[in-house]
């Protein structure tokens, strides 16, 4: 009996080693594959390939900047416009609203984080991108028109189009992580702050500075999310690799230029091009998410991350 | 002095109700987006949708047709997702749960969550070196591998929480009655655990069925009823792309009424989810 115990167990404890180790080993091939079929570019481009801006496969001429600007820039955008209001969202769960108002708001924020990205893009391009047309960039031109990022012809898909859609997309997650971050904040730093006379709002900046690593960790994870966000951004942004300082004109990102042309590139050296440019997302990527990972656990312990999915 | 001390006090309290408004604005915002977007589709989704719509395959472009193909696909390749998600980060969740507390766990976990972050359209790129190439043609089974690599680090976390939720006790019981660890793990600590698991099956469930970007160049897309594996397989998600991007007014309106369908299936696994595990934690 103790001895198929013994035996049973090994077996058991293997079984589950290798579950668990291929998780490393995805991570690796992942990395392994695409750094092998980007080789042909990676040598005979090499870093001329991340810093050149015309990009025309058919000349075999691969310059990947616009794709980084884009990527960058309407990342920049999503967080400028979804940190705040994550910040408040969350404020307000944690801090201010009583429970029962609080659990329906925060199961809708939830169910906001799993509608997928093509829904997104289909909505952005039938309802966001007329109301950016329509309403939205004729009042910008009117009052900020005198700005560079302002000027230029208004057809609703764009950089601005698609930097909306992704601080929508990014809001339920950064709020979900700030979130767990102000709720892992001990209660008594708050009942300290309110006997000494603070209002409900300084109590919540004392909470705030506590949690401060923690929010950066969400605001890192949020940035990741925008980063390689694919379809919604792709069916917005107008695909088009140019560099442009109206954020209404066409622009593209390292995501979207994988999801629209990977499938059509059949000759060896545009499909390199193509899984170089991946490569460099799934670096960017990893970095930035193991960054943010590494913030959040400083304040919320590790338990917590797998919930943000 | 009691002046100052006075407008100073008012001030504080008028930044305090200005702020807890501002607050309450951003909740009120967030849930007004999602009704706006649900009610999109419901709207649009509705008044597209027939019963013919879902057993159709599509017609030649710009001619409507149904998604009945597509929604065979996206059902088939989710299932072989879950085929080889489940069992593998079910696994992965056992061991980082009962074993899991030395470097090699932490390893496992700090770089699964990493990979839960990674982009979808990286694992699909992958696939498509991986499976693609080699068979020289895309293929259900492609779309299926990279699903269930994007479900394998999700559900190996969730089932990891859920398995540390049963108490420390029920474990201890049946050890101490002689039981081995891995009777022990098997037959007490999962049956336990099950519930938990399950649902956290059923989101990445909902997950990958709303998964566009990895299925795009493994899976690609098909005009057709298509049940072999080894063949390109549409997919609901990859259908809604080409719909809504085209130039055809007939398409979009059947985008919108896929879209609904998608939706529709992602709402409910996520608010049944919700209604099931309120009562037990």
């Amino acid at each position: 009996m103790a001895q198929t115990g013994a035996i049973g167990d090994k077996i058991f404890r293997s079984v589950v080693l290798i579950a668990a180790a291929s998780i490393l080993v995805i991570v690796a091939a992942i990395f392994y594959m695409m750094a092998q079929n980007s080789i042909p570019t990676i040598e005979r481009f090499g870093i001329g390939f991340l810093i050149g801006r015309e990009w025309r496969p058919a000349q075999e001429q691969f310059g990947a900047l616009p794709f980084i600007y884009g990527t960058v820039v309407s990342s920049l955008i999503a967080l400028f416009l979804s940190v705040p209001i994550s910040l408040g969202i969350a404020i307000f769960l944690v801090e201010q609203a009583p429970k029962r108002v609080a659990r329906p708001i925060a199961f809708m924020v939830e169910l906001l984080a799993a509608i997928p990205s093509v829904v997104y893009g289909l909505w952005g391009i039938f309802v966001l991108a007329p109301f950016i047309r329509n309403y939205l960039g004729p009042f910008l031109q009117d009052y900020l028109g005198w700005l560079p990022l302002f000027q230029g012809r208004l057809t609703g898909i764009g950089m601005l189009t698609g930097g909306i859609i992704l601080a929508l997309m990014v809001t339920p997650i950064v709020t979900a992580v700030v979130r767990d971050v102000l709720e892992a904040v001990p209660t008594t730093q708050r009942e300290a702050a309110l006997a000494l006379g603070a209002t409900k709002w300084e109590t919540t900046r004392i909470v705030l500075g506590n949690a401060a690593s923690g929010i950066a960790g969400a605001v890192v994870l949020g940035l990741g999310r925008a980063i390689g966000e694919t379809m919604a951004v792709t069916m917005v942004i107008g695909n088009s690799p140019q560099i442009s300082a109206s954020l209404f004109e066409p622009a593209n990102t390292i995501a979207s230029l994988l999801a629209a042309n990977f499938a059509e590139a059949t000759d060896k050296i545009y499909l390199s091009a193509l899984i170089e440019i991946g490569l460099v997302l799934f670096l960017v990527t990893f970095v930035v998410n193991a960054l943010a990972k590494l913030l959040i656990m400083s304040v919320a312990g590790s338990a917590n991350s797998a919930k943000h999915v | 002095m009691g002046i100052l001390a006075i407008s100073i006090d008012r001030r504080r309290r008028l930044v305090n109700s200005l702020m807890t408004s501002l607050t309450a604005i951003c909740a009120i915002f967030a849930t007004l987006i999602l009704l706006i977007i649900i009610g999109y589709i419901a709207i649009q989704g509705v008044s597209s949708l027939s019963f013919q719509f879902l057993i159709d395959t599509p017609k030649p472009v710009g001619e409507g047709g149904g998604i009945g193909n597509a929604i065979v696909g996206s059902a088939m390749m989710t299932l072989l997702a879950a085929a080889i998600g489940l069992p593998v980060g079910i696994a992965a969740g056992v061991y980082l749960a009962e074993f899991g507390k030395n470097w090699f766990g932490n390893t496992v976990r700090f770089i699964a969550d990493t990979l839960i972050g990674i982009p979808s359209i990286i694992i699909g790129i992958f696939i498509y070196t991986l499976v693609v190439l080699p068979m020289g043609r895309q293929s259900g089974l492609a779309g299926g591998l990279a699903l269930a690599i994007i479900m394998i680090p999700i559900v190996a976390r969730t089932t990891e929480e859920m398995i540390r939720l049963v108490p420390h006790s029920m474990r201890e019981g049946a050890l101490a009655l002689g039981a081995p660890q891995w009777r022990v793990s098997l037959n007490i600590v999962l049956p336990a655990a099950a519930s938990g698991i399950a649902t956290g099956a059923m989101l990445s469930i909902a997950r990958v069925t709303g998964e566009t970007a990895p299925l795009l160049f493994t899976a690609l897309n098909s005009r057709f009823y298509n049940f072999y594996l080894d063949q390109p397989m549409s997919s609901l998600t990859v259908q809604i792309f080409n719909f809504a991007t085209g130039p055809f007014e007939v398409e979009h309106a059947m985008a919108w009424a896929a879209t609904l369908i998608l939706a529709g299936i992602i709402l409910v696994i996520n608010i049944l989810v919700r209604f099931l595990t309120r009562k037990r934690f």
